[in-house]
């Protein structure tokens, strides 16, 4: 989990360095600060669960095994990209490790993950999907329409809310009627849990038993993790809603030297540990941007591809593109396969008036 | 040949394709227990279950993004919109996720998902329930955008549509759901992205699609009793385009009217223009006609909704004004 988090941190630095150098464009949000999140639920889960975020969304696939030097070459728009530089930094999908995607729009991938839950009840598979979201995201309608579906079809989502505090320069409060999220999930008869999202062995116990949870087919679970991110909401932010005293009063919460003072303290690491793996790091992370810089640039005719796909048309697994390694990619049965067993509704149920003990109390 | 209403048409398009693949399932508000809004999806709940016809809240962009979610992980959601106008709400999942994730995937992901539902005018339905909005979907990149005008087409193009590997927008018309016609039995499929030739003639080329096509019938069968004779192509498919069939129309009869109930400005009539000036230029012997619904919006007084629609008189007068004949 440190070297994870390490690795997370490392390329989220040389990040910023490359987006300072051109290198990068566009718009870039870093998880500095965030990452014991992504790395708690990802060491919780199966690597075959999917997992859906946002738009600042480098630090999952990193957390999921994708290869950093492609990750790398999608943020520098070069065609050895995981989309073959046509997503960028707030696109990353990395379908061979189950992460479909980071989502541009505020929101927009939570009914997605609806979705995803959906088939997998459809299945009857005990996959979970994992569905990463701001707070602020907290306040469109996708979240509420969505939670609402999901619970009452009993889809196995942890809806997993990083409450970093600022939806961009807006602090949470300042536009919410109730800024605690994982609160909301009582509005629909959802478990909601708070943790303490700079503590990766708090997140991964906890995340571990929603994922339980939702396995044992008693629905989703809205997880709220407290966190912060130590830079802007992206690279063009200044960040002047917020005084340099409160970043750095923050910035004493960090997970990763937590980490690392726990496992010194338990004597299950010794520095000489510590101090490898940050080596190990280092090189990987110089690795990746080395690959990347040494890169192509997409073939132009590229912009004509990948709009629709032609009639027999396969899909080919980035690895397999860049590094022409074999890759297990995700297959699903076919339609004579498929024996669908799963009662949604089921008949009658209706009909006797089925009555949440909230409604019973209102009438 | 069975004589089927469109409503029954579609019926039998969705059921043959949910026997055939059971990752395709129907959600959508009122389709299982209620059997449909307009009774499109009569009976599917007690065939398939309460898994593959799913009664949704009404959360058009919810439901309508749980469909993409499904689709981008095998399955072959069918997303019945009540109206094409309570889909504005869903826009966002269709245009940001639905259209865009193949490409921000850079080929990784697919979504096979069909959004179907009534458009354009329903009857004294006022402005928030008549838009005919073919042309907001035909702008996206990474989106097929069908509207067919016969029951047969119905069927064979709805089933062409979910076994289609992309996001594929499927408009009815509210006011052809009785309108009955022969339909093929069992395996009929039309494959998106062809044009019909209803009529030949080559006097003109009449261009039309969904509900606006019957009224392009009707003025074309009143201009053959003037002997005026035209190539009248439904078009079925508005993306991709038959741009083939329509300049080889043009190519033959020097003209063209374009009929769409829609609004003008912007309207799929304005591509097609484009189109044909741009390929068939000197091919022309009369700038192209658009006979179009008039750009307001819709009223509920009859007078006042019928002033504003597409006629068979504004039809006929446009065949004739692009042949310079007398229109006294």
């Amino acid at each position: 989990m440190y070297r994870t988090m390490y690795l997370i941190r490392r390329f989220e630095e040389r990040c910023a360095q490359a987006y300072g150098q051109g290198k990068i464009n566009g718009f870039c949000h870093l998880y500095i600060g965030q990452e014991a999140v992504a790395v708690g639920v990802t060491e919780a889960l199966r690597p075959t669960d999917y997992l859906l975020t946002a738009y600042r969304d480098h630090g999952y696939a990193l957390t999921r095994g994708a290869d950093p030097g492609m990750l790398m070459a999608e943020l520098f728009g070069r065609g050895t990209g995981y989309s073959k530089g046509k997503g960028g930094s707030m696109h990353i999908y990395d379908i061979e490790h189950y992460v479909l995607g980071g989502y541009g729009i505020v929101g927009g991938q939570i009914p997605l993950a609806a979705g995803t839950a959906f088939a997998s009840r459809y299945r009857n598979e005990d996959r979970v999907t994992v569905c990463f979201f701001g707070e602020a995201a907290a306040n469109q309608g996708s979240f509420h329409e969505t939670l609402n579906m999901a619970s009452k079809w009993k889809l196995p989502v942890i809806f997993l809310c990083e409450n970093n505090r600022y939806g961009m320069g807006t602090a949470m409060e300042r536009v919410s009627a109730v800024p605690a999220v994982h609160k909301r999930g009582g509005a629909y008869q959802m478990r909601g849990e708070l943790v303490d999202g700079r503590d990766v062995l708090a997140v991964f116990e906890v995340a571990k038993d929603c994922a339980a949870h939702c396995r044992a087919g008693k629905g989703p679970v809205l997880l709220e993790a407290d966190t912060y991110r130590y830079r802007g909401h992206s690279m063009s932010d200044a960040a002047t809603y917020r005084s340099k005293k409160e970043v750095e009063e923050e910035r004493k919460a960090d997970p990763i030297p937590k980490l690392r003072a726990w496992a010194l303290a338990a004597k299950v690491a010794a520095d000489a540990d510590f101090d490898a793996l940050e080596a190990e790091v280092k090189s990987i992370v110089d690795e990746a941007v080395r690959f990347a810089d040494a890169s192509p640039e997409p073939a132009v005719e590229e912009v004509w591809t990948d709009h629709l796909v032609e009639p027999g048309e396969r899909d080919v697994p980035p690895r397999e593109r860049v590094r022409g390694v074999k890759v297990a990619w995700p297959t699903h049965p076919s339609g004579q396969e498929l024996k669908v067993t799963w009662e949604l509704e089921p008949a009658g149920r209706a009909a006797e008036g089925e009555e949440s003990p909230e409604m019973r109390k209102l009438s | 040949m069975a004589q089927l209403a469109w409503r029954e048409a579609l019926n039998q398009a969705l059921g043959e394709e949910m026997e055939r693949d059971a990752n395709v399932f129907l959600i959508g508000e009122e389709v299982a227990r209620y059997d449909g809004a307009y009774k499109v999806s009569q009976g599917l709940l007690a065939r398939f279950g309460s898994a593959r016809v799913v009664d949704a809240p009404i959360s058009e962009l919810g439901f309508a993004g749980l469909g993409v979610g499904a689709a981008m992980v095998g399955l072959r959601p069918v997303v019945e919109m009540m109206t094409w106008n309570f889909a504005i709400l869903a826009m966002d999942q269709i245009v940001n996720n639905a259209a865009k994730l193949r490409q921000m995937s850079g080929g990784q992901l697919r979504c096979p998902i069909v959004f179907r539902g009534p458009n354009g005018a329903g009857g004294r339905l006022a402005a928030q329930h008549s838009q005919s909005l073919e042309a907001n979907y035909a702008h996206f990149p990474g989106l097929k955008v069908v509207a067919p005008s016969t029951p047969a087409d119905a069927k064979g193009l709805l089933k062409a549509s979910i076994r289609d590997d992309n996001p594929v927008i499927f408009l009815e018309a509210e006011l052809l759901y009785g309108m009955k016609g022969e339909v093929p039995a069992g395996e009929h499929v039309v494959p998106l992205g062809k044009a019909d030739l209803k009529r030949e003639g080559s006097d003109c080329t009449l261009l039309a699609w969904s509900r606006a096509y019957g009224f392009a019938e009707a003025a074309a069968a009143r201009l053959e009793g003037e002997g005026i004779r035209v190539d009248l192509l439904d078009l079925r498919t508005l993306k991709p385009l038959d741009e083939e069939a329509i300049l080889a129309s043009v190519q033959k009869t020097n003209r063209a009217v374009v009929v769409e109930e829609g609004w003008s400005f912007c309207g799929v009539g304005a591509q097609l223009v484009d189109l044909i000036q741009l390929h068939a230029f000197d091919f022309l012997d009369a700038p192209v006609e658009r006979v179009t619904g008039l750009d307001v919006n819709r009223s509920y007084a009859a007078v006042l909704e019928h002033a504003a629609e597409i006629s068979v008189d504004r039809i006929v007068a446009a065949v004739k004004k692009v042949l310079y004949r007398d229109q006294g």
